[in-house]
């Protein structure tokens, strides 16, 4: 394959520019409301690493580590499942079991389940975007 | 009518696919055949599965699967299975087909209150998710909350084939 490398495609550029936001925020939505409506933290995630491994596959590797860097993808693999963990354990140290968000010190338990359960949407949400990020990164190779 | 015509995509991209020796070819029939499930899903009103069978099955894994192609070569190697072998695989996936079928005879029908899966867990989730988790869509109440530790292990499962893939193929940690 001796064709020009995409990162110097200017429809392609111009184009993944343009849509890698918007991805992104749909990814933000996605993860932020899935208590409300369908998705959640699994589907957004995925939308999330996705829409950066576009980012990638147009502007090549390099690039792609120059935003986001290599300790900074590990930290966010690491993070979600933490932070998930962590939100289990707040619960233990409430008082409750773990994982029993009702426990958790706010005005009323559906308000205590309602916000821990937006956090751990968010922990895997970011869990799952960090390690397709890293799986790209690992397994992808530039064709040239 | 549109269920039906939906199902033979189905079976005709899962056709083409396993046929199919261009590999690339096969990835992306793959990556159809998880989009019209996801439209499958949504026509059986399952919204929060047919998210992630576009966002997971058509979506990511198409990627990874390509990221892997561009790894090895791109065409199947040329293998013929002998005749006897064929014949032995066709009167097996028969038997296994005229068996499932057989099992479905006694299913309840589609959508049936009666049925026992709508017996047991459901009418509570149904009826108390709101109250106990403060959460709306009662399909992430049941996976984050009453499920809680099923989506911290897939979380962690997660996690782990990530570390997995870091550790095998990352030069230097």
């Amino acid at each position: 394959m001796k064709e020009k490398p995409l990162s110097e495609n200017i429809i392609k550029r111009a184009m993944t520019r343009l849509l890698v936001p918007f991805i992104q925020l749909f990814a933000f939505y996605v993860i932020a409301h899935g208590d409300i409506g369908p998705g959640g933290g699994f589907q957004g995630g995925v939308i999330l690493g996705a829409g950066f491994i576009l980012y990638v596959i147009t502007f090549g590797m390099d690039e792609g580590r120059k935003r986001i860097s290599r300790t900074a993808s590990d930290l966010l693999s690491t993070a979600g499942v933490l932070l998930f963990a962590a939100t289990g354990f707040a619960c233990i140290v409430a008082g409750g079991a773990y994982l029993q968000y009702a426990s958790l010190p706010f005005s009323s338990p559906q308000l205590a389940s309602h916000l821990a359960i937006f956090v751990i949407e968010w922990g895997i949400g970011i869990t799952v975007a960090g390690v397709m990020i890293t799986l790209y990164f690992l397994i992808g190779r530039e064709v040239q | 009518m549109i269920d039906f015509a939906l199902l033979l995509f189905l079976v005709v991209c899962a056709l083409a696919a396993i046929q199919m020796k261009d590999l690339l070819s096969a990835i992306m029939l793959l990556g159809s055949y998880s989009f019209i499930m996801a439209v499958v899903w949504t026509r059986l009103n399952a919204v929060d599965v047919a998210f992630t069978e576009a966002s997971v099955g058509a979506g990511i894994t198409t990627i990874l699967l390509i990221a892997t192609l561009s790894r090895t070569k791109r065409r199947e190697m040329g293998q013929t299975v002998p005749l006897v072998n064929s014949v032995i695989y066709g009167v097996v996936v028969m038997l296994t087909s005229a068996v499932l079928l057989y099992g479905t005879i006694d299913m309840p029908l589609f959508g049936d209150p009666g049925a026992p899966a709508y017996q047991h867990v459901a009418p509570r989730y149904i009826e108390k998710s709101y109250e106990e988790t403060g959460v709306v869509n009662f399909v992430t109440a049941v996976l984050a909350s009453y499920r809680g530790y099923d989506t911290l292990g897939e979380t962690a499962v997660i996690f782990g084939a990530g570390m997995c893939v870091i550790l095998l193929l990352r030069r230097k940690i």
